[in-house]
C-alpha cells in the first residue's frame, strides 16, 4: 500500500488555495493586516451579494462582513477562519472588480500625528 | 432620510460607511514563548482575542521549549490580536507576535507601519526577549519592556532589568501583570507616550 504523501493537515490547505486558483499573492498589492476594507457595491442592502456577481461564497462573505462597517484585513481573516494569505488574494480580486474600498494605514513616517497620539492616550486612560 | 447621528451609524444599514477613512493603529506585543502575550492582548482588548491562521499551525509541535512555563500547552504560531476602539473611526489593534524566533520572517509584515511594540519579559527567562529587543532597536520602532510579574516570580528592580537587557536609557521598563486590564492599559499608555516623545524628537532632529 502506498503511503500518503500528505497528512490531514494538507487537506484544508489544498482546498484553501484552490479557492484562490492556486495563487498565493494578490494580483495588485499586499494588504496590511490593519488595512480597513469596506464594501463598495452599487447593490442595495437587500440584495444578497454573490449570486448576481458570480462570487465564491468566501468572497461574498467578505463583502457581507464589511458592508456597513469597515473591517481590518486581520478581522476578516479571523472571522472567515481563513489564512491571511488567502484573504489577501480574495481581497485583491474584489478590489480589482471595484467591489471594495481599502484605506491603507497611515505611512510610518507620518504616522504618529501628535493630536492623534494624544487622543489615543486619553482614550486609553478613559477605558 | 440621511442620518446625521454618528452614534447611530453602526446600526443603521442605510448609512454609507467610510465616508471618512477609518484610522487604525497597530501595536505589537512581542516576547518569548509563554510569556503572556495573548494574555495581555486579551486583558485589554474589547473583543475576545482573535487568531489569524497562517499555515504554520502545528508546525512547531514537539519543538517548543516549555521549561519553567509548564502550564502552557498550546503555542502561538499565528497572530493573536485584539482591538481597542478609541472612538468611531480610530482603533488600536494589538498583535501578539509569534513566540518562536524561527518565525521571525512574519515580524516584518507585522512590524510594518506599527506605532510601537510592547516587549513582554519574564525575569526567569529574560534572555527570551533579546531577539525582540534587538529587532525593534534595529528598526527604530518605539518599544517598552513590560516585565510580567508572574506569581512566585522574583520582582527584579526595573533598573537592573534595563541593564541586563542593555537597553537604551530612554527605553521605558515597566512592571506589569499581563492578566490585569488596568496594568495592561498602563503599559499601552507608557508605550504611546514613549512613541510620542520619540516622534517629537525626530521631528526636531
Amino acid at each position: 500500500m502506498e503511503p500518503n504523501w500528505f497528512d490531514e493537515e494538507a487537506g484544508p490547505m489544498v482546498r484553501l488555495y484552490a479557492l484562490t486558483r492556486g495563487r498565493t499573492r494578490p494580483a495588485s498589492e499586499a494588504f496590511d493586516l490593519i488595512a480597513m476594507v469596506v464594501a463598495d457595491t452599487p447593490y442595495g442592502p437587500e440584495s444578497p451579494y454573490g449570486e448576481e456577481l458570480g462570487l465564491s461564497p468566501e468572497s461574498a462573505s467578505i463583502l457581507n462582513l464589511c458592508r456597513y462597517q469597515p473591517q481590518s484585513v486581520a478581522e476578516i481573516a479571523a472571522e472567515l477562519d481563513l489564512p491571511v494569505g488567502v484573504v489577501r488574494v480574495l481581497l485583491g480580486d474584489l478590489l480589482d472588480a471595484g467591489l471594495i474600498r481599502v484605506s491603507r494605514p497611515v505611512p510610518p513616517a507620518m504616522l504618529p500625528d501628535e493630536r492623534i497620539l494624544r487622543e489615543v492616550i486619553n482614550g486609553l486612560r478613559a477605558l | 432620510m440621511a442620518s446625521v447621528h454618528s452614534d447611530a451609524t453602526s446600526a443603521n444599514p442605510t448609512a454609507t460607511p467610510a465616508d471618512e477613512p477609518a484610522l487604525a493603529l497597530k501595536i505589537l506585543v512581542a516576547g518569548g514563548f509563554g510569556v503572556g502575550k495573548t494574555t495581555l492582548v486579551g486583558a485589554v482588548s474589547e473583543i475576545r482575542p482573535l487568531r489569524t491562521e497562517e499555515q504554520l499551525t502545528e508546525a512547531s509541535r514537539g519543538v517548543d521549549d516549555l521549561g519553567g512555563v509548564e502550564q502552557k500547552t498550546t503555542t502561538t504560531v499565528a497572530m493573536d490580536f485584539g482591538r481597542i476602539t478609541i472612538r468611531d473611526g480610530l482603533s488600536l489593534y494589538l498583535f501578539g507576535t509569534p513566540g518562536q524566533d524561527r518565525f521571525w520572517f512574519l515580524w516584518d509584515e507585522l512590524a510594518h507601519g506599527a506605532l510601537g511594540a510592547v516587549v513582554l519579559a519574564d525575569t526567569r527567562r529574560l534572555q527570551d526577549c533579546f531577539p525582540s529587543v534587538d529587532y525593534f532597536e534595529r528598526r527604530g520602532i518605539p518599544f517598552v519592556v513590560a516585565v510580567n510579574c508572574f506569581t512566585g516570580a522574583r520582582t527584579h528592580a526595573v533598573e537592573r532589568i534595563g541593564r541586563a537587557l542593555d537597553l537604551e536609557a530612554e527605553t521605558p521598563v515597566i512592571l506589569c501583570d499581563a492578566r490585569e486590564r488596568d496594568s495592561g492599559k498602563k503599559v499601552l499608555i507608557a508605550l504611546v507616550e514613549h512613541a510620542s516623545r520619540l516622534h517629537a524628537a525626530r521631528m526636531l532632529a
